[in-house]
């Protein structure tokens, strides 16, 4: 396992960097937009990343809640975690693009900016009650609070399209079929930025397994009673988390 | 289910005799909100015409953070003398625990709306244009959209530090669609322009399904060690 990790890495990065150079330079460019809808390699793929590891999450603490299985509970942490990193790239190129195509950074009706938004918004504080709530129920409240999340999304979607169509706003880029080598790179993109993903998953994913096995090697050792050990180990607790 | 509803009865009544005799959320609460208007009153200094287009979202700002301030004292007091360990042990159902909550919580809260609301009429002279009594639906389900979620949140952030920042970072993104539905309808009802009605089905369908989720988990959340 531990030789498979940078193998996988360096094909990760000649993929990612096949991807890169079919969206810059194989790619045609696009009729209306000309260069600037390039940065759609960008931001479709980590949309759907970041959509199908919120999915994950889901289904991750649905698990915990049914089994209480710990591999389950970490993958729902880490990808929540790594989610949100994609979600945040989404909301960053978003207004980059649109800011040339559509004349404003930002539209408060369009449904896919701010349900992406809100989306966000449910999986940060997903990680911020991950992180202030004390060790022993975390886990159980943060597979409820995902539950709830992913409840919400479908309310959110709704309530912004209804919004919408109450309300007027720019005229955003209608339809117009893509060109078959467009849409390749797309994929290709997208295939790219998944196995990146899955390398950041598990390196943190082993990451968050040794963490736990020292947590609990030091409350074992602290059960145990011995004091000195345990008091060389305190810095250890500390530096690790 | 005669258990429920006495255990649910028995701590409702608790609550609001508790709340009655010391008025603390209450008191906080109109405080707080009447803060929120002023300082409304003197960031915008809109016409009547304008006014109808803001005060939905103005009115629910003052009520959402109002009702944190309540939601917060929810569970607070039942963690003096370890009452909520109690409960845990006891063999009566979490779920009317939670229900009590929820509702006592609907009821302060409602309360306070019904006291804030002629305020928000005189501060910005509103007169609705739209047919007024759809604002009942929307202030009873948007309400109790708050409070279910709140309630459910208030009993998660207890086991974490800093609670009192918790809850509406917890509760705040799970509540757009329900603000969402609460400020739409009640501009739409204000300014006439557009029917509520889909705001309404919004809003109940947010209380339906959350309600479902709380009373599904709450025993999970309440028994998690």
């Amino acid at each position: 396992m531990k030789r498979l990790f940078p193998i996988l890495s360096v094909l990760t990065a000649a993929f990612l960097a096949y991807a890169l150079y079919r969206a810059l330079v194989i790619a045609p460019t696009d009729a209306l937009q000309g260069d600037v809808y390039r940065i759609i390699y960008y931001h479709v793929p980590s949309a759907w990343t970041a959509f199908l590891l919120f999915l994950i999450n889901f289904v991750g603490s649905i698990i915990y809640l049914i089994r209480r299985s710990q591999k389950a509970d970490i993958l729902a942490l880490v990808s929540a975690e790594v989610g949100v990193v994609f979600c945040t790239i989404v909301l960053v190129t978003g207004p980059i693009w649109a800011r040339p195509v559509w004349g404003i950074w930002w539209a408060p009706g369009d449904i896919r900016l701010t349900s992406t938004l809100v989306l966000w918004l449910i999986y940060v504080s997903y990680l911020v009650l991950r992180r202030f709530s004390t060790s022993a129920q975390t886990q159980m409240l943060a597979a409820a609070l995902a539950v709830f999340g992913a409840l919400d999304v479908p309310l959110v979607y709704f309530s912004i399209w209804f919004f919408r169509t109450q309300h007027p706003q720019p005229v955003i880029g209608g339809g117009g079929s893509m060109d078959p080598r467009m849409l390749h790179t797309l994929l290709i993109n997208w295939l790219a930025f998944l196995c990146f993903a899955f390398l950041i998953c598990w390196s943190r994913y082993r990451l968050e397994v040794l963490h736990r096995e020292i947590d609990e090697a030091h409350a074992m050792e602290s059960l145990s009673g011995d004091r000195d050990s345990n008091k060389a180990s305190m810095p250890l607790t500390r530096s690790g988390k | 289910m005669s258990s429920l509803r006495t255990v649910t009865l028995a701590t409702l009544v608790k609550d609001i005799r508790l709340e009655w005799r010391s008025k603390d959320a209450l008191n906080s609460m109109l405080f707080f909100s009447l803060l929120v208007v002023v300082i409304f009153v003197f960031s915008f200094d809109p016409l009547a015409e304008e006014s109808r287009h803001i005060v939905g979202g103005l009115v629910w700002i003052a009520f959402l953070f109002a009702a944190v301030v309540a939601l917060n004292q929810t569970w607070a007091r039942e963690l003096r003398n370890q009452v909520l360990d109690a409960y845990r042990v006891s063999p009566a159902p979490a779920n009317a625990l939670f229900l009590a909550k929820s509702i006592g919580n609907f009821i302060f809260v409602s309360v306070l709306e019904a006291l804030m609301a002629p305020l928000f009429v005189i501060f910005y002279n509103l007169h609705v244009l739209g047919p007024a009594w759809q604002l009942i639906p929307i202030a009873l389900l948007g309400t109790w959209a708050l409070v279910v979620n709140g309630t459910f949140f208030a009993a998660m952030s207890l086991r974490t530090r800093n609670r009192e920042i918790m809850l509406p970072l917890l509760l705040f993104p799970i509540s757009i669609p329900a603000v969402i539905g609460m400020v739409a309808g009640t501009t739409a009802i204000l300014t006439g322009e557009e029917s509520a009605h889909f705001y309404i089905v919004l809003l109940l369908t947010y209380d339906v399904v959350f309600t479902t989720a709380s009373l599904g988990l709450f025993e999970t959340v309440l028994h998690a060690e």
